[in-house]
């Protein structure tokens, strides 16, 4: 379930219009009025918008009725940021265990021998 | 040589636009050095796999329009990749990857080993898979490892924001 939310979370930023609202409202909480400002958009354009920002958990809608402003909520950012780095540590893992490989190649150099990768050692 | 905690990070970015994982790593080695690491098989299934688990190599032809076919296996549990080798050249290695387990699914993976001089290489390794949701689970896939850490910067795509 909680991949379920990541996905739509990067589904959702993967459009710059949302992103840039994204970057917009992590300044502050602002109505779609003043969202769509910047936009050579309709405020419905704008509402779909915040609707995909919405549903991915990104982006509240205050009850106040008039002006309902939006805000970034900032915590699924802790959880992307989390989730990637957790694969980054997977990858670094891996590339520790290259490099204590290839600190062996290079002993193995040492010793005149010329560089060929061997072939068919395998049994 | 002592193997001092390393001094070089991988660096993610998962782009926003494409469903695509790009990866960044520095190390002290020639180019053709890590080229050997990735093309002879007896040195990729000592780094490729998950720690505590064995590689097994089935099937390896690392030439242009090889393939390679390997299990990573602990405990009776085996998860086993498969792929082509679309292209390896001097300093680059093109290839496919699929997971078993999943195979309809195929990424495109492109290697390129930039010579930084001194003895040291960046690599860059990029894979495009076949949708966001793919790389999304891909990326997912890294919370198995279940490494305790802290929280770090916010990569490429969220630094963006």
């Amino acid at each position: 379930m909680v991949d379920d939310q990541l996905s739509r979370v990067f589904a959702a930023l993967a459009d710059p219009t949302r992103r840039d609202m994204v970057a917009r409202l992590a300044v502050g909480d602002a109505t779609v009025g003043k969202l769509a400002e910047p936009y050579d958009v309709s405020v419905q354009a704008v509402s779909k918008h915040i609707k995909v920002l919405t549903d991915a958990g990104l982006v509240s809608q205050s009850r106040d009725a008039q002006r309902r402003p939006c805000h970034l909520e900032a915590e699924v950012f802790d959880l992307m940021t989390k989730w990637i780095e957790r694969y980054r540590q997977q990858a670094q893992e891996r590339y520790e265990r290259l490099d204590a490989v290839l600190a062996e190649m290079r002993d193995d150099e040492q010793p005149t021998h010329p560089r060929h990768p061997q072939q068919g050692a395998a049994s | 040589m002592n193997a001092t905690s390393s001094r070089y990070q991988v660096s993610i970015e998962a782009d926003p636009t494409l469903p695509i994982i790009r990866m960044t790593r520095d190390f002290d080695a020639t180019p053709a050095q890590l080229m050997r690491a990735h093309t002879d098989p007896e040195l990729f299934a000592r780094w490729i796999g998950p720690n505590g688990m064995e590689t097994k190599i089935l099937d390896w032809d690392a030439t242009t329009g090889g393939r390679w076919r390997y299990v990573a296996g602990r405990d009776g549990e085996e998860y086993g990749f498969h792929g082509c080798f679309h292209e390896v050249g001097e300093d680059r290695i093109v290839q496919t990857f699929t997971f078993d387990g999943q195979p309809d699914g195929v990424a495109l993976e492109t290697l390129r080993f930039e010579d930084l001089g001194d003895g040291r290489t960046r690599l860059h390794a990029q894979s495009l898979v076949d949708s966001f949701e793919d790389r999304d689970q891909w990326l997912a896939s890294g919370m198995e490892t279940g490494v305790e850490e802290g929280y770090a910067k916010l990569d490429a795509m969220v630094a963006e924001l």
